[in-house]
């Protein structure tokens, strides 16, 4: 076997190899997805039924709380971070990065000093690489986000907010997330968490569905103090789940076309191999003619 | 008869979803009843945050939500908490 054919022999096993892995993977997250989606929308009655609570409260009881005032300056901002813990889902993460980095630029124009919080492996890797600091880390739950991981990171972002500027608290809150469109859109997103902004749910209420005067036990605040923890708390579980499902249907369609190009690389080279062996083939032929044709003449 | 509407919301899922007479529960002020016509109300639930709801099937649910809270209006009764299950 020749040289030549022998090197495309390989580059084709190569090829099929990356195929078979490739493929695998983009089933599996075809099945994670639908899974991931399904906690998506199971998710909602919760997020509407708190949205709905926050809001009566909120313009029922004219109260105000540390978590809606907006501060008079703001001069420190915290950014979010949620990307996957692994790659191979196409620009998942780099645009997640990519808009953390627009918004780092508005923020720091603005004059605000930034404090990043990250999720995700990538992030903390893409942090780690720039030497940049960054101010605490969550890794390994990225596409099955917990509940508890989510509770976990609203504290410790309340926490810091609730600080003194001088103690290094944070004046407002930024979250910046892939959003979960449909199964080949995932729109890189930038949510401000805190100062909370109360308003409805996206779908604008029917007009007669106007909020009723409630009765709130104990006070307008403490109610409004017991659910604004868990609706910051849900806020960033929303956007984990969001996030998730993005990876899953973000990963499928990077190993489909990288499946895609893995059969398109097998043909040519299947192609260059058929030429190369038929050429190797057709100088046999003519060195044992031509051979031939010497000892013909030598007689 | 007018029926309440129930529903038992967690932070991932709907526990419970259905209609019922009447729900007990307790908020961080005392116990409390909801029955069909019930003024609009807003109330944390205390601790152990243990719901009974009387389906109209004569039956009783209960249901666990900690650290939750409990929404009335126009006969719509949300039971909503990060963790909620029904208990036995």
């Amino acid at each position: 076997m020749g040289a030549q054919l022998r090197i495309y022999r390989q580059k084709i096993k190569s090829a099929q190899t990356t195929k078979k892995i490739t493929r695998a993977m983009e089933l599996i997250s075809a099945s994670r997805i639908q899974k991931a989606q399904a906690r998506l929308s199971s998710a909602a009655p919760y997020t509407q039924a708190l949205t709905r609570a926050v809001s009566a409260v909120a313009t029922g009881s004219n109260v105000d709380h540390p978590l809606t005032t907006e501060a008079a300056n703001i001069r420190r901002a915290a950014v979010v971070v949620f990307t996957s813990d692994r790659g191979l889902a196409g620009a998942f993460s780099s645009q997640v990065m990519r808009e953390t980095g627009e918004l780092t630029e508005r923020l720091t124009r603005e004059g605000k000093e930034i404090v990043y919080y990250l999720v995700g492996r990538k992030a903390v890797q893409y942090f780690a690489f720039r030497q940049r600091h960054s101010e605490k880390q969550w890794m390994g739950s990225s596409d099955r986000p917990e509940v508890e991981t989510a509770q976990e990171i609203a504290a410790a972002l309340i926490e810091h907010f609730m600080k003194e500027h001088d103690e290094g608290g944070v004046d407002e809150i930024h979250l910046v997330h892939n959003r979960f469109v449909n199964l080949v859109s995932q729109v890189p997103t930038v949510l401000r968490l805190l100062p909370l902004e109360v308003v409805e749910a996206e779908e604008a209420p029917a007009s007669a569905d106007v909020l009723p005067l409630y009765e709130f036990e104990p006070h307008g605040f403490e109610v409004l103090d017991a659910l604004l923890p868990v609706f910051v708390e849900n806020r960033v579980f929303a956007a984990m789940l969001s996030s998730a499902a993005a990876e899953h249907a973000a990963r499928q369609k990077a190993m489909k076309s990288a499946t895609d190009n893995a059969d398109k690389l097998i043909q040519q080279y299947t192609r260059l191999a058929n030429n190369a062996r038929q050429a190797e083939i057709t100088q046999q032929i003519s060195e044992i003619v031509g051979g031939a044709d010497a000892l013909v003449s030598a007689k | 008869m007018a029926v309440l509407t129930v529903r038992v919301v967690a932070s991932d899922r709907e526990v419970w979803a259905g209609e019922a007479s009447m729900v007990v529960a307790r908020t961080v002020e005392g116990q409390l009843g909801v029955m069909p016509g019930h003024e609009p109300f807003l109330g944390l639930l205390a601790n152990e945050g243990e719901v009974r709801i009387h389906t109209v099937e004569n039956g009783i649910v209960t249901a666990n939500a900690e650290r939750g809270f409990l929404s009335v209006e126009h006969d719509t009764v949300m039971v909503v908490a990060s963790q909620a299950a029904l208990a036995e």
